[in-house]
């Protein structure tokens, strides 16, 4: 069967079992964009306000289901608005497909309008990309850009296509969704010696990051905490895959970990950590990073082995394959003394839990999560809200926590809660602050026009409060440019996009608000007024240790 | 501890994997210190010689992060104690009557050739490891060079070995080692 690019370009998103594509309409995608109207009864399009958001949307999407998402934009400004959103992606490791258009082929190189190297500028941030200047190339590399995308460790692959690559034709033959490349499995040898390291160990600690989630390994996470009796932390990108109740579970871990979670890695003698890949922000002064541990790194990707922290035993290969043989070969422990030892550590933060009454993060988030049901998404942006959302949250499913974690995007959350929502026909919470919601707000029009069921609780403090918090602790108060005095009223901001619009000045109007919000299951906005002075404790310093850790504001001097 | 490794990178030749293999090292922060591209056995794969300084980490890392280009097809460190590593330089020195035969005579210990003779130039041409390189340059300099260039490493292993029968398992056995 004859087809044009464009119809190859549709036809292969639907090869692949793309049901869902975000993006915006240009002058070099028109024919794709003609396409997709032809094909309306067999793929969504969703329109986003802009390409920044489509990309967002894509990576949600992906997030939420683990599938790969897909975001097409024009060429030049079209395609370096998905810069961001393909670096997010790219830093947390999501399956995404970005189609570009570019300008016809012979108009390359001459600074043509509307045109740019998106190739060029796209390749340190993706794990592949292309530029098809042959229509016979085109089918085979959508194929082998999925295949890519979701092989092993997952992340964005970006095609440009010049318009008279959409327009030319070729031979189209539908081959089914690209099968993954075949995952490393670790080796038996090195099962042994994680094996030992566990018989040796008096105080395990699983240390549990984005690649559990992504590999599906939640449950073998739990099996081997159970039966090897080990607490499990987790990088941010790594908490939806434990449930929070668990009784295993201590949370996050790292600058803005929870003290027990933090404080039980520093004091452990062995460290099994999975899919993470020990960020500067997760394991601050690294000569000082759970120095009395040794450490186990299981990932897929052999580059993290060794390259931040330095490790006993480096396993590559599949995740939960591996989390299985473990299992199946070691001895179930008892570890009664290091339990007693965490729970200890437990109590220390235990007094300073919420006032229930006043406007504070944790009190906003004990009520969502009172709401929310297990199924329903948590979106965040980033900043102080986001950090108060990991410590707090509850999750007890994989991929219900969709977040920036890597590259730290402010903006990404409206976005990605549009694509989580529609990926999982879920409710999606989307957490944010005053900030982060101001630099893409204009989604709330894509949330309005769509229907997309995203509730937008603002933690607004009228100012950047991360930043705002280091300049308190670090650069004497001067707080410049973080105060944003502006005039903006969330409320009218979000009648104005169509979307309902809710202020909460105490607790209970925030419960009357969100319970509303979220039985009416349309778009909303709730400006929760906080406290400029919030801080997100504990805090470990930037290079500092568990010897830094502060945990409470009162040990701060702030005079 | 800084030292020189050479590592070679069997690649399917395709459009911009010189710029993907370059935009890595400034990418993870390394220099490098030459780089040369050329055909090889299979047609379609080209063969990259990277000789760069860093520590064992830096190697590792470089090694690990190429490896996930989609065009490398192989990746492994030339060491020199198990490999033949050469370089050419084309060295283009002024002379005169007086100074010719000092050359000459130079060029011949070190089995260099000319290749262009003229009443005021010559070009030598040279091969051989990057310090025998080093020394005929030095020795040359005070005749005058007038431009040189060198084209960087390019290196085979000894014996049977063939960089395209390297697996993952030569890059997960890449360690740290502390001695």
């Amino acid at each position: 069967m004859k087809l044009s690019g464009a119809q190859i370009i549709v036809e292969a998103l639907i090869d692949q079992g793309c049901d869902t594509v975000f993006g915006y309409p240009g002058g070099q995608v028109l024919n794709i964009y003609d396409e997709l109207y032809k094909n309306s009864d067999r793929i969504t399009h969703v329109l986003t306000a802009h390409e920044q958001g489509a990309s967002h949307a894509a990576d949600g999407y992906a997030r939420a289901t683990g599938k790969v998402g897909v975001v097409i934009a024009t060429s030049g400004p079209g395609a370096t608005n998905l810069v961001t959103g393909i670096a997010t992606a790219y830093l947390d490791s999501t399956p995404m497909v970005a189609i570009t258009g570019n300008v016809p082929v012979d108009l390359i190189g001459r600074d043509s309008f509307q045109e740019v190297d998106i190739m060029g500028i796209t390749i340190p941030i993706t794990k592949h990309n292309y530029i098809v200047k042959d229509i016979k190339d085109l089918g085979p590399t959508i194929r082998e850009a999925f295949e890519i995308a979701k092989s092993g460790r997952p992340g964005p692959v970006l095609i440009d296509v010049p318009k008279d690559v959409q327009t030319a034709s070729t031979e189209w033959t539908p081959q089914g969704p690209s099968a993954k490349r075949p995952m490393a499995h670790v080796r038996d040898c090195d099962v042994e010696t994680a094996v030992r390291l566990i018989d040796n160990a008096k105080r395990p600690y699983i240390y549990c990051g984005g690649g559990v989630v992504i590999a599906g390994a939640s449950e073998e996470l739990t099996a081997l905490s159970e039966k090897i009796d080990a607490p499990v932390g987790c990088s941010m990108m790594g908490l939806s895959a434990i449930p929070t109740e668990h009784k295993n579970a201590l949370g996050m871990q790292g600058m803005h970990g929870l003290f027990a979670s933090t404080r039980s890695l520093a004091a452990s003698d062995l460290v099994i950590a999975c899919g993470v890949r020990f960020s500067d922000r997760a394991t601050g002064n690294k000569s000082k990073f759970a120095k009395d541990a040794k450490v186990i790194h299981i990932d897929i990707e052999p580059g993290e082995i060794d390259k931040n922290i330095e490790v006993q035993l480096g396993m590559v290969g599949d995740i939960k394959d591996a989390l299985s043989r473990i299992i199946a070969a070691v001895e179930s422990k008892s570890h009664p003394e290091w339990r007693e030892q965490i729970d200890k550590y437990k109590q220390k933060t235990a007094s300073i839990d919420v006032t229930p009454d006043k406007m504070r993060p944790y009190a906003i988030i004990d009520v969502i999560n009172k709401y929310t049901t297990p199924e329903m998404l948590i979106a965040t942006d980033v900043g102080q809200h986001q950090m108060w959302a990991a410590q707090r949250c509850r999750f007890s499913r994989p991929r219900t926590f969709i977040t920036s974690g890597g590259l730290g995007t402010m903006g990404f959350g409206l976005g990605a809660a549009i694509g989580a929502s529609f990926g999982t026909g879920q409710k999606a919470v989307l957490i944010t602050g005053d900030g982060s919601f101001g630099m893409n707000l204009n989604e709330l029009a894509t949330a309005v026009s769509t229907g997309a069921p995203v509730i937008t609780v603002i933690m607004n403090n009228g100012v950047l409060g991360m930043v705002r918090q280091w300049q308190t602790l670090f650069y004497d108060k001067h707080y410049s440019n973080t105060v944003l005095d502006r005039k903006t009223d969330f409320v009218k901001l979000a009648q104005a996009f169509g979307a309902d619009g809710y202020r909460a000045a105490s607790v209970s109007e925030f419960e009357t608000a969100f319970k509303t919000a979220l039985e009416k299951g349309e778009p909303a906005v709730i400006d929760c007024l906080i406290d400029k002075d919030e801080f997100v404790l504990p805090m470990t310093p930037p290079g500092g240790s568990i010897d830094d850790i502060i945990v409470r504001k009162k040990e701060i001097s702030l005079d | 501890m800084q030292k020189q490794f050479v590592i070679a990178i069997r690649v399917s030749n395709r459009f911009g994997v010189l710029t993907r293999v370059s935009a890595m090292f400034s990418r993870r922060g390394f220099n490098i210190d030459s780089l040369t591209v050329s055909p090889t056995e299979t047609d379609g794969v080209s063969r990259i010689t990277v000789t760069m300084q860093g520590d064992d980490y830096a190697r590792n890392q470089m090694i690990k992060q190429l490896s996930k280009l989609n065009e490398v097809l192989e990746i492994c460190e030339m060491k020199s104690d198990s490999s033949v590593i050469r370089e050419m330089a084309l060295v283009k020195i002024k002379c005169d009557s007086a100074t010719r035969q000092d050359i000459i005579t130079t060029a011949n210990v070190f089995r260099a050739n000319i290749i262009d003779y003229g009443t005021d130039s010559m070009v030598i041409i040279v091969t051989g490891e990057s310090t025998k390189l080093d020394a005929f340059i030095k020795l040359m300099k005070p005749f005058e060079i007038l431009e040189m260039c060198r084209t960087g490493a390019v290196a085979l292993e000894r014996g049977e070995d063939c960089l395209r029968h390297k697996d993952m398992e030569y890059i997960n056995s890449l360690k740290i080692n502390r001695e």
